[in-house]
């Protein structure tokens, strides 16, 4: 404890205030930003996108948009004011105290040079040059558990995984041994997996350095694994604050008590009920802000809320709420009704059934299979959730639902017990009608230069074959459907929100009344508070219309929330299928269980991680056997190596590829007492 | 196509090289010597054959080899093209560079809007005036670009200056345009933002880490437009009666000299299928992305 650090806060914001000039005007996006991080501490800032949250950490590193500036308060790292600071003073601060790593490591790396050399680089401003530097370097990869880091030293960023490239970049972060580490959504976009590793390697390196961190993410489990205290950022203000275990066991705040139910938790099901939600919206960046900027979405506000700006209220023990009322805020009343209108199991036939479908690509002459006899069923009304990690063949299994591309002769796929043609223009136009898609991102999948009302007329005349006064009740009732309003039908896609154009994306999939939605990542691009709503507009669309739904999500609670069916992918193979609720309660596949471990959970339940080493294999090369077996933790012996396992019935519906049987797959499971997702 | 162009044009090449008032007689034995009356595409094979050959044809006009004179232009025309390049590239990119820099400041609309202005103004209407100014006015560049025989380099170097200001011109803007471009995208990225919080000195981010990608698109305009530079000039050699591959083919276009114009302007296509080679061979030696790409 002699560390002179110990003696100065490793951050700290005193009442910093950032403005963006939008259209000549200074717009506030952070509010008077009170915010203390000791040395070592780990402290995680969550909020909804546009809260903020970024912009606190480019403030730090001096790195604001060419728009923005600070516009009130102080910034010290290390007890030096950093406002203060001229640039070869900043220089030296970025090079010796803070780092970043952000989203997106592709783009972080320069794609022109090699990583050794952006590794070396950041040597040479100490003056270690040539073999002592690159020994560093080396050093470094070998921290951040790099495989074979003498050939990743001579690649280029491109030739590397997302995950290897995630690693890279936290090796140069962490290169200056920085007392401040700063990580903006560090694992968003990454697989489960992925993330999953690369979170424990921070967690490691956490005890191996000094460095304090400020963890930015959108995700609140994420956080509440990652992190001591956690700051709840809204509207650029810090509304709560305290320590991770009291701030999601016990929230202060009202906003804080409505993200975390938004979260499709403990197993929860579509069948019990509706997530909540946060009705309105965020306060846009430099709205005059009277009284609470919470009031306008709080169903708990009064008068004086809306009055009265109210302070952050000391609650002891280090907790913050800007509350006016957070001794009651838990009482927070739901904004969407839990109840739904309960639903019958059906018998009736299926609607969809696949069988034996193979999809083989050339790749370099080689043929790469990308789905390998996949079989599936499917009943009217019911969801199938598609689960496994990028490159599992999820996509491509929905592109041949959708006829976008053939499958290989053999297999079959039949609608409603019609043969579906293998291609989309041989298809009749009930069949195009039938099966349609919700894509992940909303913005490039409606046409931007188009009304609203024109694309979903469009759609009703093309899939619907509507026209005329039939056309026009049928939109409204459309429009209706998905929670939309006629002010939102004459405006362009751009001036609406990501939630409402991924409505918008939606109500043009239903316009041919389908029978089944395939929903590719329909929720990863939004916040919580607006994937609850559309996982609710998902659910009652289902139960209304009796769609249904082939569900790919890498988020398996959000899987789980929504499907009745699972089939886990793994290189084009079915690992294991059956109903949701028999493949998340085990026994599983090892496959599903070292996903379902790599969720990273709310309640801080850490259970014995199962890691998968190394990244999932290339399609075009598979292992030999069992195609899991390179990374299989459960691996038997040498018949996992050389011969591949059937899919067998372990139970009545749910089937498993893996040599290990059912009954010891269930002792070797057994012992962990836990909760997925 | 130069070729059938070439045939399918009005006229009778024996009556233009022998003149309105030749004896027709003398006009065909004339047509037979020259072999163009033979069928189309027995005069096109045999003229590919040649060409494969190294045999370009014989001028009609002149009566002699048409490669010497086709050698001699182009040679003369990558003087020009050499000149207008060294004055261009640099110039063109430290001012696109120098625009990034100072977006939007007054510095970038000077040279953008300069740039542009410049660009947009045909080569003869800047040619003139630079005549008028550096030629006639200031007397401080000679107006013609022929240099007098037997001169030395430095020499021919001052008589090119002029004409290759026009050039210059017209390509500063594109250049600079296509440097600006590339350096605010490198600046904005996320590669740049990381190299900065590095805590490397400026100059070294913008000359390892921005440069580098910003002008990998510039690359290609550059070179796209050395095929302009070499074989594009044709106004330009006349206005400045320099005897370039562009001067070439009009003479040779007027005086029905077909071999001529048929080897004059399929040197031109090689020229600009050797340029764009090299960008491309260029582009990807500096982009990892396309030399390693096939690894992937």
């Amino acid at each position: 404890m002699t560390d002179p650090r110990q003696a100065t806060n490793a951050l700290e914001l005193k009442e910093l205030s950032v403005a963006y000039r939008v259209g000549r005007r200074n717009r506030a996006v952070l509010r008077n930003v009170n915010l203390t991080i000791k040395a070592g501490e780990a402290y995680g800032l969550v909020g909804e996108s546009g809260c903020g949250k970024s912009t606190v950490a480019l403030s730090v590193v001096r790195y604001l948009p060419r728009n923005g500036s600070i516009t009130g308060g102080s910034i010290a790292l290390d007890g030096k004011d950093v406002m203060k600071l001229d640039a070869e003073a900043l220089r030296r601060a970025r090079a010796d105290s803070v780092s970043m790593v952000y989203q997106d490591p592709g783009k972080a790396l320069n794609p022109s040079l090699r990583i050794g050399r952006q590794l070396t680089e950041i040597f040479e401003l100490t003056g270690v040059t040539g073999q002592a530097a690159e020994d560093k370097a080396l050093a470094m990869l070998n921290r951040v558990r790099i495989s074979d880091p003498a050939s990743v030293m001579q690649r280029y960023p491109h030739q590397l995984s997302g995950g290897m490239q995630q690693r890279v970049a936290i090796a140069m972060a962490l290169a200056n041994d920085p007392s401040m580490l700063i990580l903006d959504e560090p694992t968003t976009g990454l697989d489960a997996t992925v993330e999953a590793e690369v979170l424990d390697l921070i967690g490691q390196l956490r005890r191996e350095l000094s460095a304090s961190i400020l963890f930015i993410s959108h995700n609140l489990a994420v956080v509440s694994n990652m992190c001591d205290r956690v700051g709840v950022l809204y509207a650029g203000m810090l509304v709560e604050e305290g320590s991770t275990r009291d701030v999601f066991n016990d929230p202060r705040h009202p906003y804080t008590v409505a993200l975390l139910r938004c979260l499709p938790r403990g197993g929860q099901r579509k069948d019990q009920g509706r997530l909540d939600t946060i009705p309105g919206f965020l306060p846009g960046i430099g709205a005059t802000i009277v009284g609470c900027a919470f009031a306008d979405r709080c169903a708990l506000a009064t008068e004086r809320c809306r009055a009265e700006p109210p302070p952050l209220y000391e609650l002891g023990e280090g907790r913050l709420s800007r509350c006016h009322y957070h001794d009651r805020a838990q009482s927070l009343p739901r904004a969407t009704p839990a109840e739904i209108a309960a639903v019958t199991p059906k018998q009736a036939p299926p609607v969809l059934q696949v069988e034996g479908l193979n999809k083989t690509y050339a790749s370099h002459g080689r043929p790469l299979r990308a789905v390998k006899d996949v079989s599936v069923s499917l009943r009217p009304g019911e969801t199938l959730g598609l689960v496994g990690e990028s490159g599992s063949g999820k996509t491509t299994f929905a592109r041949l639902l959708l006829g976008l591309v053939p499958p290989d002769d053999g297999g079959s796929i039949e609608l409603e017990g019609k043969k579906l043609a293998p291609r989309l223009a041989s298809r009749s136009e009930d069949q195009v009608k039938a099966v349609q898609i919700v894509f992940q991102n909303p913005d490039s999948a409606l046409n931007r230069s188009h009304s609203i009302r024109h694309i979903l007329s469009r759609a009703l005349k093309r899939l619907g074959g509507l026209t005329g006064k039939t056309l026009d009740n049928r939109l409204e009732e459309l429009v209706r459907s998905v929670r939309l309003t006629d002010r939102h039908l004459a405006v362009k896609p751009r001036q609406l929100s990501g939630g409402l154009k991924q409505r918008v994306a939606i109500a043009r999939a239903f316009a041919g009344d389908p029978r089944i939605v395939v929903c590719d990542e329909p929720t990863s691009a939004l916040d919580v508070s607006v994937q609850a709503a559309i996982l609710n507009l998902l659910a009652d669309l289902q139960s209304k219309q009796d769609v249904s739904y082939i569900f790919i999500s890498h988020d398996l609670g959000v899987v789980r929330y929504l499907s009745d069916k699972i089939a886990v992918l793994y290189l084009g193979r079915i690992m294991e299928f059956g109903s949701s609720e028999a493949v998340f309660s085990g026994p599983h596949h090892p496959y599903t269980e070292a996903l379902l471990s790599a969720v990273p959970k709310l309640d801080r339940t850490e259970s014995a991680r199962i890691r998968l080493d190394g990244d999932i294999p290339s399609a075009a090369n598979p292992p030999t056997g069992c195609v899991f077996h390179t990374r299989c933790p459960r691996k038997i012996g040498t018949i996992c190596e050389t011969q591949e396992p059937e899919l067998t019935e372990a139970q009545p519906g749910h089937t498993i590829r893996c040599h290990i049987p059912y009954d010891e797959l269930a002792r070797l499971q057994k012992p962990k007492a836990m909760e997925p997702a | 196509m130069v070729f059938l162009g070439g045939q399918v044009l009005p006229g009778n090449v024996g009556r233009a090289i022998l003149g309105p008032f030749a004896d027709q007689r003398a006009v065909d034995a004339l047509n037979h010597s020259l072999g163009v009356d033979r069928p189309l595409l027995v005069q096109y094979g045999s003229w590919i054959w040649n060409f494969l050959h190294g045999d370009m044809g014989t001028s009609y006009v002149f009566r002699a080899p048409v490669a010497p004179f086709v050698v001699d232009a182009l040679g003369n025309s990558m003087k020009l093209a050499l000149v207008a390049f060294v004055l261009v590239v640099p110039i063109g990119i430290l001012g696109g560079v120098i625009a990034a820099l100072n977006v939007n400041r007054p510095l970038d609309r000077i040279i953008s809007l300069g740039g542009l202005s410049v660009t947009v103004l045909p080569e003869f209407v800047t040619g003139i005036i630079l005549i008028l100014i550096f030629g006639v006015w200031l007397r401080w560049l000679p107006i013609a670009a022929a240099w007098p025989k037997g001169a030395g380099i430095l020499t021919q170097i001052y008589y090119l200056i002029l004409p290759s200001l026009p050039l210059f011109l017209v390509l500063f803007g594109y250049i600079a345009r296509m440097a600006r471009s590339g350096m605010i995208e490198a600046l904005d990225s996320d590669y740049t933002r990381t190299a900065v919080l590095k805590g490397l000195r400026w100059r070294t981010v913008i000359w390892r880490h921005v440069l580098r990608n910003a002008l990998l698109p510039t690359i290609t305009v550059i070179a796209t437009q050395t095929g302009y530079l070499i074989g594009g000039l044709v106004v330009i050699e006349t206005l400045f009666r320099y005897q370039g591959i562009g001067s070439l083919i009009f003479t040779a276009a007027r005086g029905k000299d077909f071999p001529m114009l048929e080897a004059g302007i399929l040197t031109i296509g090689i020229v600009y299928a050797v340029a764009t080679l090299i960008a491309d061979f260029l582009y990807s030696v500096l982009n990892p992305r396309i030399r390693l790409g096939a690894e992937q």
